[in-house]
């Protein structure tokens, strides 16, 4: 019986074919035939480039052959959140404004993934310019949870993760400016990384909101996170916020904490994540996860933020500042649509800008451009935007008392499991609140993992556990994710996601 | 629900549509107007943190004075930079009139 590698993690993958087990065309034709399989239902890609991602695996298998690989993933495929520019392939953002635009350049982390080998099969479906934590708000249509099709795959990059957890690809590139890559990692059971802000480069990343935006990675083991992270961070000179500093040892830190001792380490309990509008399998799971560290050597102990709880409208203030800004590049003009209005002779620039961006942008994208707008006019910036940039510096204040008590903090990632699609689609506000314990990270910049820690009681759904450390200590998310990771697979004998239901029966 | 304190006005969403360059159908309007009144009304909260002399945060981790060698490297083609453009003539974006008739 021939192997299904498309079950393997990337690690698993990279050592078969150093041991000449398998060809990257073979690995990456497996891919292609599950998600030609499985994508239908599921719905993870917006674009499969099963040509281009043959020929790099074609590339690889002579590269490797020459006794040559370009790094330790040389081969092992991946997909591409579609909100990173892709020379030669689509790049939509999942909006209609951009239907059709084919990049003329790389983002640096593509460019990066292209330099070491890695097949790009295809972009992922997301929230359309990453706003939103359901990929509801996709132009091109939902993605399905592979735990349940009825549900949401979490947002924005609810593509990349579903892809990851349906075993479409072993690897994938999210970005998380409020939660986008932990959240969806929650409820969709995988893992999920967001690097110290500057930690990976930006360039080529589409901003939703600069200030905020963070690449990084989406997989099925924490160590294939590390893998992935070392492959597209580090310093880049075309990013003016990109920090030029080694990005540390993260998957010497996987292997330290896979030996499941943590003796010694300081885990912080953010007290403010709790309570009211937490789903109770959610909290049963974390407290479990805990008993866990704590049974590992750790040092538990409950750190109070007092702050976070402005976190959310502090977020939803800067965030639809920096996009109202931010969109304003989408005018007709250079690339993307153009619409005409309609019974205007010889309409302006102006005027068909106005009908372009009327045509080509969804819902959730005109809501946050008009609040960006209102929170930055006159007369209003100094008690929105201006008492929001002082309330981020107040959050950041608690993370640095926070970590002079504690090495790590930790939350669920999430307050519910994945809930069905259509019931939160046009209520923002219960929406916005699947944020709540991710988006500090991003307003502080601190890096974060998700760590799938279980199933919810109620509804036998995942629940994600969120570990956050200080800027630049990327390798203390790791190692305190693979302990975790590590001491879960011990008791429940195996990944979660052997778990998840078999998606050809749900095909029909 | 309770009645939504008037924050944000039907108007007022027309004229920050038309700051913003949307043009927004009636229909759109009677929706979005609603909502960003229950969305501008929840993060008003944050006028209740005190925060008068606390220094405000632009970015979360600043980097100043970031240069990098003045040496000529790649750019686009004219025909890259053209190649997405919704119209283009003699290797120059077409865009429609700027001004008025009568300017």
């Amino acid at each position: 019986m021939s192997t299904d590698w498309t079950r393997k993690t990337a690690a698993e993958l990279a050592d078969a074919l150093a041991a000449g087990e398998t060809s990257s065309v073979e690995l990456t034709r497996a891919h292609l035939d599950r998600i030609a399989q499985v994508d239908g239902p599921v719905h993870a890609f917006l674009h499969v480039d099963a040509d281009g991602a043959l020929a790099q695996a074609q590339a690889s298998d002579e590269r490797r052959a020459a006794g040559g690989p370009a790094s330790s993933l040389d081969g092992v495929p991946i997909a591409v959140k579609d909100v990173l520019a892709t020379k030669g392939v689509p790049t939509t953002c999942g909006s209609r404004i951009l239907e059709g635009w084919v990049p003329p350049y790389d983002a640096t982390v593509v460019a990066r993934l292209r330099e070491a080998g890695l097949p790009i099969l295809g972009k992922t479906n997301m929230d359309e310019f990453a706003m939103g934590s359901s990929t509801e708000h996709s132009a091109y249509g939902t993605t399905h949870n592979p735990w349940d099709l009825d549900r949401i795959p979490g947002g924005s990059g609810g593509g990349s993760a579903a892809a990851v957890a349906a075993f479409e690809a072993p690897l994938a590139v999210g970005t998380d400016t409020g939660g986008s890559i932990r959240q969806p990692g929650a409820v969709t059971g995988t893992v999920g990384v967001k690097p110290t802000y500057g930690g990976v480069s930006r360039y080529g990343l589409v901003a939703l909101a600069n200030s905020l935006d963070q690449a990084g990675p989406v997989t099925r083991t924490v160590l294939d996170a590390a893998l992935l992270h070392e492959v597209i961070g580090g310093h880049d000179p075309l990013d003016s916020t990109s920090i030029d500093q080694p990005i540390g040892n993260l998957v010497e830190a996987v292997k330290q904490g896979s030996s499941g001792d943590l003796s010694g380490v300081r885990v912080g309990v953010i007290t403010e994540m709790s309570g009211e509008g937490w789903q109770p399998g959610v909290l049963a799971r974390f407290q479990d996860s805990l008993d866990l560290l704590t049974k590992a050597g750790a040092e538990v102990v409950e750190v109070s933020c007092p702050t976070f709880v402005h976190a959310l409208a502090t977020y939803y203030l800067i965030l639809p500042a920096e996009a109202s800004s931010n969109l304003a590049r989408f005018d007709a003009m250079r690339y993307g649509l153009r619409v005409l209005p309609e019974g205007v002779a010889d309409p302006s620039a102006e005027e068909v800008m106005r009908a372009t961006r009327d045509a080509g942008f969804g819902p959730e994208v005109k809501r946050r451009i008009i609040l960006g707008t209102y929170a930055l006019s006159s007369g209003y910036y100094d008690a929105y935007y201006g008492q929001a940039q002082k309330v981020r510096t107040l959050i950041s204040r608690d993370f640095a008392n926070a970590f002079e008590q504690v090495e790590v903090l930790v939350s669920p990632t999430a307050p519910t499991t994945a809930f069905p699609i259509g019931e939160k689609v046009d209520d923002p506000l219960a929406m916005y609140l699947n944020d709540l314990a991710t988006i500090p990270a991003n307003l502080a910049g601190v890096p974060g993992i998700s760590v799938p820690n279980g199933l919810a009681d109620e509804d036998e759904l995942p629940s994600g556990f969120q570990v956050l450390a200080p800027a630049l200590a990327d390798d203390r998310v790791y190692r305190v994710g693979a302990a975790l990771e590590a001491l879960l697979a011990g008791e429940w004998g195996g990944p979660l996601l052997d778990r998840a239901p078999a998606l050809e029966g749900a095909a029909r | 629900m309770p009645d939504t304190p008037a924050t944000v006005s039907r108007e007022e969403v027309r004229h920050l549509a038309d700051l913003a360059r949307i043009e927004l159908s009636d229909d759109e309007l009677d929706h979005l107007a609603p909502q960003l009144a229950v969305i501008i009304d929840s993060v008003a909260s944050i006028n209740q943190v005190a925060a008068g002399d606390i220094p405000p945060t632009s970015h979360a981790l600043a980097l100043t004075n970031v240069f990098r060698e003045d040496v000529v490297r790649p750019g686009l083609t004219a025909d890259e930079a053209l190649s997405g453009a919704p119209e283009q003539e003699q290797q120059r974006f077409k865009v429609p009139r700027i001004l008025g008739d009568e300017q």
